[in-house]
């Protein structure tokens, strides 16, 4: 495998139920990229995007056939844990969803319950909180609640918290979808600043949000990969029509 | 279109219908405890409620009443929660949603309205008779407990079901475990929530007669229980004895009301500790 591919999907089919979401999904998604997922709602993306943490399978009665190979291991193999998974492959949410608990504690939370033996706490949420920009903002009242944070606020401290667990792969649900327009340009920045050291696989329903921070764009319609390429070529000389129709407004 | 004022007339008259309904319920209750109090606070003394019965219970107090239905209520509520507790989560978080688990619960909310004197013959044939437990506080509390058992269920139902999804979504989504994520984010949660419909189960539990005169309630014992299998006297019970069966009825109707009086304290009070440890859970949750 391209050393440069961190995962891999293979003929991928998702069901719900009877119907299916994702129909022979085949593509590859590489490291230290930022990848936009984009489509009309219902398109499949988000499903997608919970495939690769096996988020779904939270869900009763869903069914996946074929492979996501993560370092060439197939993530849905009968021996695989999904908390071994989602380790190493966290998860931004579409609402910022924070725990009712302190922000110190909303860092150390995964670390501490999965065991990966942090030496120094005070310095992991320290730097986490760097990392989402956020320290300067919270340094002071480590110690309060989450819950009084702005939204836009609340959303860095659930990246930091993601990347409290040192992940490879950073997989975002429009983060930006429930922000004000200066909080979505901060987590952009972010965006720009965090592919340095992580791979990450965003679902975004603004265009312009695809081709500002994007490397890769992959276009979904009614559970179909259309056309997935560099973002530049799509937005600008897309190869199939129906990307095209999408991008430039004429659907979805 | 309707005028405008006819709406706003349609609407008080609604109003006025719920503020009505209201009333006449706060009114009902606060009737009750005020003919209670008034006539039960003559008997209410200090040696009232620390010495035991006299003269063929007739005078004296009714301290091993008092002591015996704290025992059962206590007892009652460290059998009813933690299996009710345990099975709420089985049945929210765990089971597979589907017929089966529908079934289980129809049959709970059907426990929930079982007559409580069918509990005290559960208890009477299985704790005191099978399991050979005798009447004692520890059979008494078994029965009570299952009793408040689909209350307990119920409610934490409602409140497990009540944390937002999303919370569960962000504690796996970091590599937590399903059962760290319960107990460290799901529980701490529903708890207040759990205990709110707790509190009803637990002054269910306290208050009543049936499910213990076959299990743990003793007519009459002057001596204090020294161990779980000992029996022991009970508020509702000892007002069921003295207004029906005592020794003289008409002459100890001051005991009774004030033995009402004591029941309705001692509910209340173990309420008032529940609703303590609630608001205290409550202080730092906010979503």
């Amino acid at each position: 495998m391209d050393s440069n591919v961190i995962i891999k999907l293979n003929k991928v089919n998702f069901y719900y139920g009877q119907s299916r979401a994702l129909t022979d999904i085949s593509m590859k998604f590489v490291k230290n990229k930022v990848t936009a997922l984009i489509g009309p709602s219902g398109c499949g993306k988000s499903t997608l995007l919970r495939l690769l943490n096996r988020m779904n399978e939270l869900i009763d009665a869903t069914r996946v056939e074929g492979e996501i190979l993560f370092e060439e291991k197939n993530i849905y193999a009968p021996d695989v844990d999904p908390v071994e998974i989602r380790r190493k492959i966290g998860m931004v949410f579409q609402k910022p969803n924070p725990f009712p608990k302190t922000i110190y504690n909303n860092i150390s939370y995964g670390p501490k319950l999965t065991g990966i033996g942090v030496r120094d706490m005070d310095a992991l949420v320290e730097r986490s909180l760097k990392q989402a920009v956020l320290w300067d903002e919270v340094k002071d009242i480590l110690n309060k609640s989450a819950m009084n944070l702005s939204g836009g606020q609340q959303q860095r401290l659930c990246i930091a918290r993601a990347l409290a667990m040192k992940p490879d792969i950073l997989l975002m649900d429009e983060p930006t979808s429930a922000l004000d327009p200066i909080s979505t340009a901060k987590i952009e920045e972010l965006i720009e600043e965090l592919k340095k050291n992580y791979t990450i696989i965003i679902v975004t329903h603004n265009m312009q949000q695809a081709a500002r921070i994007s490397d890769e764009t992959a276009f979904f319609y009614l559970g179909n990969l259309v056309e997935y390429n560099k973002t530049e070529k799509i937005f600008t000389n897309p190869d199939v029509k129906q990307t095209e129709d999408y991008i430039t407004g004429r659907f979805g | 279109m309707k005028s405008l004022k006819w709406r706003y007339f349609k609407q008080s008259l609604f109003f006025g219908a719920v503020r009505l309904s209201a009333l006449i319920i706060a009114l009902a209750l606060g009737g009750i405890l005020f003919y209670i109090m008034v006539n039960g606070i003559g008997a209410i003394s200090w040696d009232f409620i620390t010495k035991p019965p006299t003269d063929s219970m007739t005078k004296g107090g009714i301290m091993p009443a008092i002591l015996g239905t704290i025992y059962l209520t206590i007892g009652a509520i460290a059998i009813g929660l933690p299996l009710g507790i345990a099975s709420a989560i089985y049945l929210t978080e765990y089971a597979k949603q589907g017929r089966v688990i529908r079934l289980i619960k129809v049959g709970i909310n059907c426990l929930a309205g079982v007559p409580s004197v069918v509990f005290g013959l559960f208890g009477l044939g299985f704790f005191v008779i099978f399991l050979k437990f005798g009447s004692s506080i520890l059979s008494g509390s078994l029965t009570l407990g299952f009793l408040i058992l689909p209350t307990i269920i119920g409610a934490s139902e409602e409140a497990l079901k009540s944390v937002p999804q999303t919370f569960r979504e962000a504690s796996l989504s970091l590599g937590v475990s399903k059962w760290q994520t319960i107990y460290r984010i799901v529980l701490p949660n529903a708890l207040p929530g759990i205990l709110t419909g707790s509190i009803l189960g637990i002054g269910r539990a306290a208050g009543e007669t049936a499910p213990i005169m076959f299990t743990a309630a003793a007519y009459f014992t002057a001596k204090l229980p020294g161990s779980i299998f000992d029996e022991v006297m009970a508020l509702p019970y000892h007002i069921y004895v003295l207004a029906t069966a005592g020794t003289n009825i008409e002459a100890t109707r001051p005991i009774q009301f004030g033995t009402v009086l004591v029941l309705v304290a001692v509910v209340l009070s173990i309420d008032l500790v529940a609703i303590i440890i609630r608001s205290y859970m409550r202080k730092n949750k906010r979503w």
